[in-house]
């Protein structure tokens, strides 16, 4: 068996767990660079299970799976809607889990991929449950700092929304665990929840982006989530608060790289994409490898 | 005329059953939440609220005639009353003492305050489930689903 049969949260693996990832991820390069053919999950379905609107993961699962040899289907939310008929998330799991080989979930609702894990008989991988989890996308993360920066002595900032992202929240717990230097840099209003905080044992402090520029290796830029404001009026305050450019830039090392887990709105100019700085679509291309890395695991004995 | 024994306040030995005894004081009512005690229940349960007591200065207590409640579900009681004790009687005498321990995990009785955790959605077949432990001799209550933590577990009991 694969070190995990799920992978709902980056809190159930460990540091050991979270680099042999890194490291399986690195051999797929090649079959997701289409340099290689792979046939390894031939025979093997996957069931994209999404109820959130995506593009990128679902597409990233899509890829990673047919590059593989194996199948996918896709429930988009509409599908999965009207597919249920008011049927529970419980049962559609259980009935999913019978005719597919994983299930890969995003859902509005916080704790869902846990609970579809309960019923399903089948791999379930967590695409993002609510303002939760989004452990493919810390792993992606990670190894784009590996490969982009460093992971060890990393001294990152965390941009942005941190309230309601949960890119971020899933991040920041696997950054304790490399005993990264953290700056937490945000709209007063959507800081860091103080239940993720308190829980978090690291070298964590707030600050502004004009007094760390110079000093960090990576700066993790993220997207105020709208669509989580519980109102429109607490949205239109914080909107466009904060802006990487290239005026920014002007003090930062010359091998500072840029991450954003998109899609991006304003957060960052455009006229940032051309300069060395910017990683962020090479980081949504290792979504591939370490996508692949995580289905081989699940799905290979 | 009243004598003194009229007017000290005495709970009726019970012959055979399970006696909660130094349950924080005012509690005894979310205990017998807890233990699912109410208006369907078809044992003789009695109970005394704010009772003198020299370990505690006050207490409840709370005994359940015919009944051995069984450890599991007695452990229950230490997410509100960590000090209760309990003492199964038999024929008047007690047969059994220990005390409650706050269990690791308890399904069911806590509600999570989080309106957006799944274990609220009411459609679905889901039982609350939380870790439980202690920090700074504090209960602290955390969803298995959503990590969101209970600090004043009183107010949360279902």
């Amino acid at each position: 068996m694969g070190r995990f049969k799920h992978l709902i949260s980056i809190e159930d693996l460990s540091k050991d767990d979270i680099l042999y990832i890194l490291e399986k991820a690195e051999k797929f390069e090649s079959i997701a660079r289409g340099e290689r053919k792979s046939k390894i999950l031939e025979g093997k379905t996957l069931a994209n299970l999404f109820f959130e609107p995506s593009t990128r993961t679902r597409v990233s699962f899509e890829i990673a799976m047919k590059k593989l040899g194996g199948d996918v289907i896709n429930l988009t939310a509409q599908e999965a809607i009207s597919m249920a008929k008011g049927e529970t998330l419980a049962d559609t799991i259980r009935i999913m889990s019978e005719y597919v080989d994983v299930i890969v979930l995003r859902h509005p609702l916080i704790g869902a991929a846990r609970y579809a894990a309960e019923n399903s008989d089948v791999p379930i991988i967590n695409a993002g449950d609510g303002a939760g989890q989004h452990p493919t996308q810390t792993l992606l993360d990670l190894y784009t700092i590996k490969k982009e920066s460093n992971l060890n002595n990393l001294k990152i900032a965390l941009l942005g929304d941190l309230k309601y992202s949960r890119t971020i929240h899933s991040l920041i717990k696997a950054l304790v665990l490399f005993n990264a230097k953290i700056y937490l840099i945000s709209p007063e209003s959507l800081k860091l929840p103080e239940e993720i905080l308190e829980d978090l044992k690291g070298d964590i402090q707030y600050t502004k982006l004009d007094d760390v520029i110079d000093e960090i290796d990576v700066l993790y830029v993220t997207r105020i989530q709208k669509e989580r404001f519980p109102d429109e009026e607490e949205y239109k305050k914080v909107a466009g608060s904060y802006k990487v450019d290239l005026k920014t830039l002007e003090r930062a090392k010359e091998n500072l790289i840029i991450m954003h887990p998109l899609p991006r709105v304003d957060e960052i100019s455009p006229e940032v994409d051309k300069t060395v700085h910017a990683k962020y679509f090479k980081q949504a291309f290792y979504g591939i490898p370490v996508r692949m890395a995580i289905l081989t695991e699940v799905l290979i004995d | 005329m009243v004598d003194d024994k009229d007017k000290k306040l005495t709970i009726s030995k019970i012959k055979e059953g399970t006696v909660i005894d130094h349950i924080s004081s005012g509690k005894a009512l979310l205990v017998l939440k807890i233990l699912g005690i109410g208006p369907k229940t078809k044992e003789v349960v009695s109970m005394a609220m704010n009772v003198p007591s020299k370990k505690m200065g006050k207490k409840d207590i709370v005994k359940v005639e015919g009944k051995f409640i069984n450890k599991e579900e007695l452990d229950k009681i230490a997410l509100i009353a960590p000090k209760a004790t309990i003492n199964l009687i038999k024929d008047y005498k007690v047969s059994k003492k220990f005390k409650v321990h706050l269990p690791k995990m308890v399904e069911g009785i806590l509600r999570c305050t989080n309106k957006s955790c799944i274990s609220n959605c009411e459609r679905e077949p889901v039982t609350s489930r939380f870790y439980v432990y202690l920090k700074d001799n504090k209960v602290i209550a955390k969803c298995y689903y959503c990590n969101k933590k209970i600090t004043d577990v009183d107010k949360y009991i279902v």
